[in-house]
């Protein structure tokens, strides 16, 4: 049987489910074992291709996060919401409740020593959504892998019972975060 | 004449309320709805002064007058209006009418009038279902809506006519008993159960009730002499008599009709159980959309009081004192859960508590206290007038006696109809007039939805558990918009307190909602029932537990109904992607094709 193949990403989230991830340590080189990673941070590979499973960290917060999860979508069999922000959009989310117009103009009008700010528009630049949404709200989730980050052995046992063909499964403290 | 407006001389004078009220926080929520009604809202500023005139923390103000819905800091205007939104009221027209009393005022729905006259919005049902479109005034029931009475209510609130000179007949609302039992329909005299009882003693009376097979109405059908005998064993200094009547169950108004036109027995039902208990303080909690029941019920009170009937040593009985006080409610479904209503009647947010030890031994202010529905109080007090027989051989073996049933919807007569326990739906639809009947909501949204398949089903404990409501859907009515407005009711009325509902219910609401929009797919079928999962096995009340049956039963029994909304077959957001980058787009100027996403 060959490697299953796995992508990776962060989209608005902070990276720390990808370094929960490399928190399995010694595990890795048996995941490597595994799976083969296609397009990922690890790797640096910029576009996906057909995949079994996709792991998306973050949730959505512009137009860029909305072409990244499509793409994983459309490639990967078994998506997968990794984290807070990808199930609840999390901390990000916390802008929600700010008006973007003040967002914009706090950060680059009014805030404390600006002066003569201007709003970037740069067309390279992703244009951010007026509310942050967890990832499936844009796209279908076949699973979610909760924590903040989730722990190294959760992601463990996730992605060893996914390649093992099994429903995943967390105990009580894998899911136990006080 | 209309219901007596609040009390004006108490306008805004804080120390005064509070001095009505023993300055006691356990009477918050009193306190605040006082406040509310003479000054029109409840200010931010006034906690801090309410905070030292009863000595408790601004934060538990706060966390009481956010809580309840008909409190609030910001003005509504001098009248403030709003509409019942019960599904029944829908299907009476009450969007219509709504819009056309917002284009006659000028005014939009949830913003008061620019002169701060006005202000429209709606509310969960308010218990006039049988005389559905209805709304609220100033917190006065309106009922039997239509255009002419709109122009009227404009007519008044434009040229600021107080409500204290409003024509009576918009305040009027009928009983509509259509069907009186020994319930309703046989003569009371005042006094009758308590001679009764005086004369067999407590005891006998506790055994009446057992042989009676009495179950509590208010829907969970507890045997009522199981609860009275276990808070007569219980160890306190002050055992405590609570009637709920926080009838908020949407589609349920029989209490309505008890207070309104048989208080006596109700309160004659309490003060058998005081005397069986061993309690000298009662409490009504009377649902704040029931004011207009308050000054007569109040009256009955005094009435009683001055015949020996309530106070000390009634109806001559050395020792057996007993007395009434009416708190009122401040628009919480969630305090009917009795519970809830103890913290409600304690002056906090209306959050069930863990549960053991329940009432009948940690109750009002952690004493022994009974906690019974409004019929169950007045089915207790023909039972002590007349003995357990009769009301044994009537209903079921299991569930005794009759039931009201409030009867609204598609039918032509609805109204409250006294039932012997164990009638069909069938049996029930052909004595109100319903012809063309689809489907029935027995004892409303938490209750059960009965399709034309189960018709033959019966009223009772064993079968279909009801604390009254009956709503009828016709042919035309479409039921996925039922439940959608059940599940709107959900989302706003629960509690907060805990997550699989605070969360749950919002996520079925925008489930349901989605589909509406005709965004849904067999997806986001597999999330609510995923949901509804977590609902039932998670959630910390009554309340959470039965918040996705209407969802549950009618995906079941009318799937067509929902079939027809799942046009896609893979999934798509609930909202447009490109309309969610629009702000950005102003702020920056973009519009190239990167700030754009297509359509898949």
């Amino acid at each position: 049987m060959g490697k299953l193949k796995v992508a990776t990403c962060s989209l608005a989230g902070c990276f720390g489910c990808h370094m929960s991830l490399l928190d399995i340590d010694e595990k890795l080189f048996d995941l490597l074992e595994l799976v083969e990673l296609d397009r990922s941070p690890l790797t640096d590979i910029k576009h996906c291709g057909p995949c079994e499973i996709g792991l998306v960290e973050g949730g959505v917060c512009n137009a860029e996060n909305v072409h990244v999860l499509k793409e994983f979508r459309s490639n990967c069999r078994t998506l997968v919401a990794v984290g807070a922000c990808a199930i609840t959009g999390g901390i990000p989310a916390m802008r929600n409740n700010i008006d973007l117009w003040d967002c914009f103009q706090e950060v680059y009008h009014y805030g404390i020593g600006l002066e003569g700010g201007q709003i970037p528009n740069d067309r390279e630049l992703p244009l951010p959504f007026d509310k942050v949404r967890p990832l499936n709200e844009v796209v279908r989730i076949d699973h979610f892998l909760p924590g903040c980050p989730p722990s190294a052995e959760a992601i463990w046992k996730f992605l060893t019972d996914l390649a093992a063909g099994r429903e995943p499964r967390l105990d009580y403290e894998m899911l136990h975060y006080d | 004449m209309p219901p007596e407006p609040a009390d004006s001389a108490m306008a805004c004078d804080l120390p005064a309320i509070a001095r009505r009220w023993g300055n006691d926080p356990a009477n918050l929520v009193q306190i605040l709805r006082n406040v509310q009604e003479s000054c029109g809202v409840v200010p931010s500023e006034t906690l801090d002064q309410l905070a030292r005139l009863v000595g408790v923390a601004r934060v538990r103000l706060e966390a009481t007058a956010s809580f309840y819905s008909f409190f609030h800091a910001d003005s509504h205007g001098a009248y403030e209006v709003l509409f019942s939104d019960n599904i029944i009221d829908r299907h009476a027209g009450k969007a219509e009418l709504m819009q056309y009393l917002c284009e006659r005022l000028w005014v939009e729905p949830g913003k008061v009038s620019e002169d701060g006259l006005v202000y429209v919005d709606e509310t969960s049902d308010i218990g006039l279902a049988d005389l559905a479109p209805a709304m609220l005034v100033n917190g006065l029931a309106v009922p039997s809506l239509d255009k002419a009475r709109i122009d009227l209510l404009a007519e008044l609130i434009r040229s600021r006519k107080p409500l204290a000179h409003w024509p009576a007949m918009l305040f009027e609302v009928p009983d509509n008993v259509r069907r009186a039992g020994p319930l309703l329909g046989e003569p009371f005299e005042p006094g009758a159960a308590l001679a009764s009882m005086l004369s067999i003693g407590a005891e006998e009376t506790l055994a009446r009730i057992e042989a009676s097979g009495l179950r509590g109405r208010g829907g969970a059908g507890y045997p009522t002499a199981a609860k009275w005998a276990s808070c007569r064993k219980a160890v306190g200094d002050a055992h405590c008599v609570v009637c709920n009547a926080d009838e908020g169950e949407p589609g349920t108004f029989k209490d309505r009709v008890l207070l309104a036109s048989h208080a006596d027995l109700v309160i004659e039902g309490m003060t058998v159980c005081a005397r069986v208990i061993g309690a000298r303080r009662g409490l009504i909690y009377l649902r704040g959309e029931y004011r207009n029941l308050l000054p007569a019920l109040g009256r009955t009170l005094e009435r009683r009081r001055a015949a020996g009937l309530l106070g000390t040593d009634i109806l001559g009985a050395r020792g057996f004192d007993f007395d009434i006080a009416i708190h009122l409610g401040a628009g919480a479904y969630i305090c009917g859960e009795e519970s809830a209503l103890i913290e409600s009647l304690e002056g906090k947010p209306g959050k069930p508590r863990n549960r053991p030890p329940f009432p009948d031994r940690c109750g009002y202010r952690g004493q022994p206290t009974v906690v019974n529905n409004v019929e169950t109080f007045a089915c207790a007090a023909r039972i002590a007038e007349r003995g357990a027989a009769r009301f044994a051989g009537m209903g079921t073996p299991q569930s005794t006696g009759t039931k009201l049933i409030s009867v609204s919807g598609d039918c032509a007569r609805p109204g409250v109809y006294e039932v012997p326990f164990g009638v069909t739906v069938r049996e029930v639809l052909a004595e109100c007039g319903a012809k063309h009947a689809h489907a029935v909501q027995v004892s409303g949204p938490s209750g059960t939805c009965v399709s034309f398949q189960e018709f033959e089903r019966r009223i009772a404990f064993e079968d279909l558990a009801s604390a009254g409501a009956f709503m009828v859907f016709s042919r035309e009515r479409d039921m996925f918009e039922v439940a959608r407005n059940f599940t709107h009711f959900f989302a706003h009325e629960s509690c907060g307190f805990c997550t699989p509902c605070r969360v749950g219910t919002s996520l079925l609401r925008n489930i349901m909602d989605k589909l509406a929009a005709g965004k849904g797919s067999p997806y986001d079928m597999q999330e609510m029932k995923r949901i509804m999962c977590v609902l039932r096995d998670m959630a910390h009340c009554g309340l959470g537990h039965t918040a996705a049956n209407p969802v549950v039963q009618t995906m079941q029994k009318f799937p067509e109904a929902y079939e027809r909304r799942l046009k896609k077959l893979e999934f798509e957001p609930a909202f447009d992607l490109d309309d969610a980058l629009e702000t950005a787009r102003l702020i920056t100027g973009r519009d190239d094709e990167w700030a754009h996403l297509a359509a898949d």
